[in-house]
């Protein structure tokens, strides 16, 4: 099979046969697989199945895509070499299992030498039916299925299913639930942003930058086992508010991650800014112009690398957020450096907003009262059967929801993170769509990567930050 | 041998507990973190719980260099024959940690989309339940794997020893 | 055109994009952050498109079906765009029916929709006509059937404890 594919690669490229300086033979014997455990047997399908014969590049002339790709009002001339012998080109094909994809993202890489010139991404090795789960749960265990999605900042998963219902719900949510809401999700944004710098730096090779990048995530995802019971995936940010208040001492908590993250932060700076390796590696590398971003729907840091100011939390800001002073650090080059010193000044401004909430933060309840949509306190269900009731029909059979349909948006670290929910008024959403921001980023990687080295591929598809649960949900 | 004969020999005897221990001593993980679970396996590589003392910090990309394959994540229906390809990739001895609820069982997402466990695919030898499992959670059950292995409970291989 | 809803104020920037499209219905909520939705049939679809991108809304956003079954048409293609110079946003449904599940593409009018077109082929099984490359984006290539469509069953298997056996 694979032999017939090379054969309508190379068919409009002069007709030219790529020899590949094995014998026929090779064929037959790479698809038997010579090691596996006694007694299982392989089906037929395993070894071709990673073929897939729809996902193949097309001969440049034939792939209509081709025009696409390029943008739509920026004139295209990423330098292509002239007078290339069709030989001489080459399809690698990188992941899904590889150390620098960040997850299970494959990429198709058309290479003349290292020089990529066209790429393709695939995508769906993680697709989990996300959106169909859904539309079987209720809205109460929504956030469990949604935080999963975007697994490196899950508060901003559940922050934005909660804004979304209560968009359709009729139900005030009181200042101190917002507050909560932002100190959590601003903080998810220190940590998810740690983890990005640690993986950035060790696919470009500042490996110390991996060990430090986790130490201080610690420190906030300890805060977070305190408040919420788990690390990651916490269900915390539901629909009414959230789902317990915070514990005593959670001040004192937090300026202590303040004061650690800040002191890291002065380390990695003068570790990495002006490292001339890593400088070199970086600038003028994976750009993308403000048009490009916004035709395919790029949003966040990798946006405002190019110089567009676009933040959701400023233009429609949600939960409270527009009470507090913070900037919005906005680039000019469009490239890797760029979006690297955006995402430091982004922890730096995170950090900020949670000082300010520490000052702030009002008394009261976590949760609207409303007792449609917020069950009981714990220790009500022992004295009073009412409370029993109520507690027993909202986490079984769940609250209504008004029917309608809405969209939402929140600023998650990789970008607009929208929901699209559809009620037709029952306890289950009709449908719930989930516009994931590395969706449109994986998606505009082949502009980004055009023209570029292998290790500058790297480099961007770091950079960019996708989080393969987000694109593929 | 040392499985046939009814007396094993003392030689042969200590010759497997020594290679039993030489396995479990730096036993190198195949870098296989899917979803969620493997930030929190990286968060175990990390220095907080540091999985360098027990040996195992190098995650080989390539899987022929690897012997332990921790399936970190849910498995979806286009990964399954990756994942048994790399899985066949890998030399004897090799063993299989299938860390949190998604890999164990399919988890939370009981649909179209996901392969409801990874034991379907290639044989487990330790589940670590999770959703995710904590690093202490991936801890224990790797040094589960170490004990089944030192005991000679787990048997991999299918030479001598 | 109709317009519905709270808003009753003058919006130049909608009206200039409605103005192509004849079966343009514009409805305003104020519920929460307002929310404008252009309904519109399918053969003005395409120059409406083209209107919001020329009006304006030049950030692609979204592309999604929703598949309301018992209703006729039977799919609604919602695309959500958005305008960074005028923050706001705007969002087009169009009815696709079942018998002839099709709409034309957007993807060269806005790059980003490829890929949503692909996932919406991928779940819904609604073909856009002029995509360049309109295959499985998130299930295996082999795959049969439309998952996210309302017939569809979830898939789930029984599970089985040993205790009770």
């Amino acid at each position: 099979m694979s032999d017939d594919t090379r054969d309508s690669e190379t068919e409009g490229l002069e007709g030219k046969q790529v020899s590949d300086g094995r014998s026929h033979g090779a064929e037959e014997r790479r698809r038997v697989h010579d090691l596996w455990v006694a007694g299982t047997e392989e089906p037929d399908w395993v070894a071709t199945a990673t073929d897939e014969g729809a996902q193949e590049m097309l001969p440049r002339e034939l792939d209509p895509g081709l025009a696409a790709q390029r943008g739509v009002t920026v004139v295209d001339d990423y330098g292509e070499p002239t007078g290339l012998r069709g030989d001489e080109l080459q399809i690698l094909n990188m992941g899904p299992q590889h150390p620098a994809t960040h997850g299970v993202l494959r990429l198709q890489l058309e290479l003349d030498g290292e020089t990529i010139l066209r790429s393709k991404p695939i995508i769906g090795y993680l697709h989990t039916g996300m959106e169909k789960t859904a539309e079987t749960l209720s809205y109460m265990q929504g956030g469990t299925n949604v935080t999963r999605m975007d697994y490196l900042s899950p508060f901003h998963n559940e922050l934005c299913f909660s804004l979304v219902v209560e968009q359709l719900l009729d139900v005030d949510i009181p200042p101190r639930a917002q507050a909560i809401r932002i100190l959590m999700t601003e903080l998810n944004r220190v940590a998810s942003h740690l983890i990005w710098l640690a993986t950035f730096g060790l696919d470009i090779g500042a490996l110390s930058m991996m060990l430090y990048g986790w130490r201080e995530r610690e420190s906030v995802l300890d805060f977070f086992e305190k408040v919420t019971g788990l690390r990651m995936n916490h269900n915390y940010i539901r629909p009414g508010g959230v789902a317990a208040d915070l514990p005593d001492g959670w001040e004192t908590d937090v300026e202590g991650i303040l004061e650690v993250v800040r002191t890291g932060l002065g380390d990695y700076e003068a570790m990495l800014n002006e490292n001339p390796i890593f400088v070199d590696r970086t600038q003028g590398v994976g750009i993308i112009t403000p048009a490009e971003a916004q035709a395919y729907g790029v949003t966040g840091v990798n946006a405002r690398a190019t110089g567009l100011d676009y933040d959701v939390r400023k233009a429609f800001p949600y939960s409270g957020i527009e009470q507090y002073e913070f900037d919005v650090p906005v680039g000019q080059h469009g490239d890797t450096f760029d979006r690297y010193l955006l995402r430091m000044e982004e922890i730096r401004q995170s950090l900020r907003i949670a000082e300010q909430v520490i000052e702030t933060m009002p008394p009261g309840d976590y949760r609207a009262t409303d007792r449609k949509v917020t069950p009981p306190p714990r220790r009500r269900i022992d004295e009073s059967m009412e409370a029993l009731i109520h507690h027993f029909k909202i986490f079984t059979a769940g609250f209504d929801v008004p029917a309608g349909e809405v969209y939402q948006a929140v600023e998650s670290p990789r970008g607009e993170l929208g929901m699209y929910l559809v009620s037709k008024g029952g306890p289950k959403p009709w449908r719930l769509h989930v516009r994931a921001p590395s969706f449109a980023t994986v998606q505009a990687l082949p502009v980004m990567m055009s023209g570029q080295l292998i290790a500058d591929v790297i480099a961007t598809l770091a950079s960019v930050d996708p989080v393969l649960g987000d694109v593929d949900r | 041998m040392a499985g046939e004969v009814d007396n094993p020999s003392f030689f042969l005897t200590t010759l497997q507990k020594g290679v039993n221990w030489t396995r479990t001593k730096s036993m190198w993980p195949a870098t296989f973190g899917l979803a969620c679970c493997a930030i929190e396996m990286m968060a175990t590589g990390a220095a907080h719980n540091d999985m360098a003392r027990f040996g195992m910090e190098v995650f080989r990309a390539s899987p022929r260099q690897a012997d332990l394959m921790i399936v970190a994540g849910r498995v979806s229906q286009k990964m399954a024959p990756v994942l048994r390809q790399v899985y066949d990739q890998m030399a004897e001895p090799k063993w299989v940690i299938s860390m949190g609820a998604c890999a164990s069982t399919g988890g939370m997402f009981n649909n179209y989309a996901l392969v409801q466990g990874v034991d379907q695919i290639v044989p487990v030898d330790v589940y670590v339940p999770g959703c995710p499992p904590g690093p202490q959670s991936l801890l224990h059950g790797i040094l589960t794997l170490h004990q089944g292995i030192m005991s000679g409970e787990i048997q991999r291989s299918t030479g001598v020893v | 055109m109709a317009a519905s809803g709270g808003e009753v104020a003058d919006d130049p920037i909608l009206d200039a994009v409605v103005a192509v499209a004849a079966s343009a219905k514009v409805t305003v909520t104020t519920a929460g952050p307002v929310q404008v939705v252009v309904e519109v049939g399918r053969e003005d679809y395409p120059a409406l498109v083209e209107a919001a991108r020329a009006g304006g809304f030049e950030t692609f956003i979204d592309l999604c079906a929703v598949d309301h079954l018992a209703r006729e048409p039977r799919f609604d293609v919602v695309v959500n765009l958005l305008s960074t110079q005028h923050t706001r946003r705007l969002l087009i449904k169009v009815g696709v029916p079942n018998e002839d599940p099709s709409l034309p593409s957007i993807s060269m009018v806005y790059p980003g929709a490829n890929f949503y077109e692909r996932e919406t082929w991928d779940m819904f099984g609604i073909v856009f006509d002029g995509h360049p490359d309109l295959t499985r984006l998130l299930m295996p290539d082999e795959w049969d059937g439309h998952p996210l469509r309302k017939d569809y069953r979830i898939g789930s298997v029984p599970v089985e404890f040993k205790a009770t056996r």
